[in-house]
């Protein structure tokens, strides 16, 4: 589904951050991305998701080669991955329910379609009652919860998450774990961002480990 | 999805129903309604549409009344008799008049009455004056068609030979200066507009700027929820078009509110020596259909420039949005 060869990336003339990096990611594949603070997890999800273009190197994201990807057909290829950010990027003016039913309204669905797949899907990341709630009052948790529902919304193909339990406790961050397996099993594609080695234990997954700017992978 | 067996799961069907009409309510607008930025960005558009439509109220009067000025004084010459040895003044005034009235492109003549000349001397002279006892010049006013006037220096060759101490005037110098000062003072005008309307446009874009700064979060998850960019550009040009136009109206209706008490308050006192002082300088204070006209262009201008600053402002920001650095992570 995603493939990266020899992939280099730096910013203007400072160093590459980003080293020959070369990994598959396989349809319905589970797996961590790690690696100490500051070593490029985000900056490889940003490269993952589109956000940034490689220096060097050949990425292909739905059999299309990345550098040949124009502007206008960003916003469709991003519809088909999900994406749940380390600050989780949820509009403080717009409810729980109206946040996660964002992804649809943008492509111009009316409510009345997908107003029930919101609701359950919200009762199923266990934030029924807190649909009508403003992000402001949700807790850390719930925000989550929030920012991982909306980007389920659609379906993708991919989930990409940045720390998605670095706000939580480990009883949440364990059933946010198994939210993340149930949605694998359903056949979605998982990239987890992590540095907490307690959450990678609990699965046998493939492991991503990024230091000094390299990639190595662990199946 | 929804048949997963997850611990906190409640599927009861009426609760279900509950909760969807419960959600069956207005959504919240894409771009938050209002914040501080927005609230200042108003009142700054309010302000500026103010002045900027004072300004050009009051260019528009300096015009008309200048206008006025320059036709109220073409439309009149003047023949002048000074009194010589042996003429007989009441004569020469009466063939002076017959002459001139003679010539196509006028439209009635007047002679200037010995009471009437009296009056005119009176601020200097004092009352119970004898005009006999004075050599004093008479006038005859002509009145000329302005669409069709006469040929002045055929007139003055008709008149002179037959009344040889008799001049005809027919203000050209006088005009012509009226006129050097009316354009001189409409070209001010313009000039002070044009400043103003620079500065209206310049305040409006860092305004609006201002207040765009605010919503780059929103830019940025509508953008990596997968909004196409005119999407987003078209829910921000909404909103700001309407802010602007907000701003503008509340602006252009205050504009408005002072011409009209202004030209209420010249009609109501009317015949006073204020009035009258005021009314010679800048006419009735109505600003007409061409000033309502460009005050509610001005608002539709500016809410439009609002739009076109915001939409520009998304644009860059997208550009921008893929080539930011990212936090270490």
């Amino acid at each position: 589904m995603i493939r990266f060869e020899n992939v280099g990336l730096r910013y203007g003339m400072g160093p590459e951050i980003l080293r020959d990096i070369s990994l598959h990611i396989p349809e319905r594949s589970f797996q961590f991305l790690s690696g100490p603070s500051g070593a490029g997890k985000t900056t490889l999800l940003r490269l993952l998701f589109m956000s940034l273009k490689p220096t060097r190197g050949l990425i292909t994201i739905f059999g299309k080669d990345r550098s040949r990807i124009s502007r206008g057909e960003l916003p469709l290829l991003r519809r088909r991955i999900g994406v749940v950010f380390q600050d989780f990027r949820l509009l403080d003016h717009m409810t729980t329910y109206e946040n996660v039913a964002l992804p649809l309204r943008v492509r111009g669905r009316e409510e009345a379609n997908y107003r029930t797949d919101v609701t359950e899907l919200l009762k199923w990341v266990g934030l029924g009652d807190r649909m009508h709630v403003l992000p402001p009052v949700l807790s850390g948790g719930e925000k989550q919860r929030a920012a991982i529902a909306r980007a389920l919304i659609e379906q993708p193909e991919i989930l990409l998450a940045d720390e998605p339990t670095g706000n939580v406790d480990p009883p949440l961050a364990r059933r946010l774990l198994r939210l993340f397996i149930e949605l694998n099993r359903l056949g979605t594609a998982v990239v987890i961002a992590t540095h907490d080695l307690g959450l990678m234990e609990q699965v046998d997954a493939r492991r991503m480990i990024l230091a000094g700017g390299r990639l190595d992978v662990y199946d | 999805m929804t048949d997963i067996p997850v611990d906190h799961l409640q599927d009861e069907a009426a609760e279900t129903t509950a909760t969807v009409r419960r959600v069956q309510r207005k959504m919240a607008p894409i771009v938050p309604a209002q914040n501080i930025a927005g609230r200042a960005l108003v009142l700054v558009i309010a302000i500026m549409t103010f002045l900027s439509c004072l300004t050009f109220g009051a260019v528009t009067l300096v015009r008309d009344t200048a206008s006025v000025w320059e036709n109220q004084i073409s439309r009149e010459a003047t023949v002048q008799i000074k009194p010589v040895e042996g003429l007989d003044m009441e004569a020469a005034l009466a063939q002076a008049s017959q002459i001139a009235g003679e010539f196509p492109g006028v439209t009635g003549t007047k002679i200037v009455d010995r009471d009437a000349t009296a009056r005119l001397l009176e601020p200097w002279l004092g009352t119970g004056l004898n005009i006999d006892e004075l050599p004093v010049p008479r006038l005859i006013v002509v009145t000329i068609d302005e669409a069709n006037p006469p040929d002045f220096a055929a007139m003055r060759a008709a008149i002179t030979p037959k009344l040889p101490s008799a001049a005809l005037d027919d203000h050209r110098t006088w005009v012509d200066r009226l006129v050097a000062m009316a354009h001189t003072t409409v070209t001010i005008g313009f000039a002070v507009l044009a400043l103003i309307l620079s500065a209206t446009v310049l305040t409006v874009v860092f305004a609006t700027r201002g207040a765009m700064a605010g919503n780059g979060h929103i830019i940025e998850v509508l953008h990596f929820v997968g909004a196409e960019a005119r999407f987003i550009a078209r829910e921000f040009r909404w909103h700001f078009l309407v802010t602007g136009m907000k701003g503008a109206a509340a602006g252009g209706a205050a504009a408005i509110a002072v011409f009209i008490v202004f030209s209420w308050w010249s009609s109501r006192n009317m015949a006073t020596p204020q009035a009258d002082q005021a009314t010679a300088l800048f006419g009735n204070f109505a600003i007409g259909s061409t000033g309502y006209l460009g005050v509610g262009l001005m608002v539709l201008v500016i809410g439009a420039l609002t739009a076109a600053t915001s939409h520009a402002t998304v644009v860059a920001y997208l550009s921008d949005i893929d080539i930011r650095q990212p936090e270490a992570g």
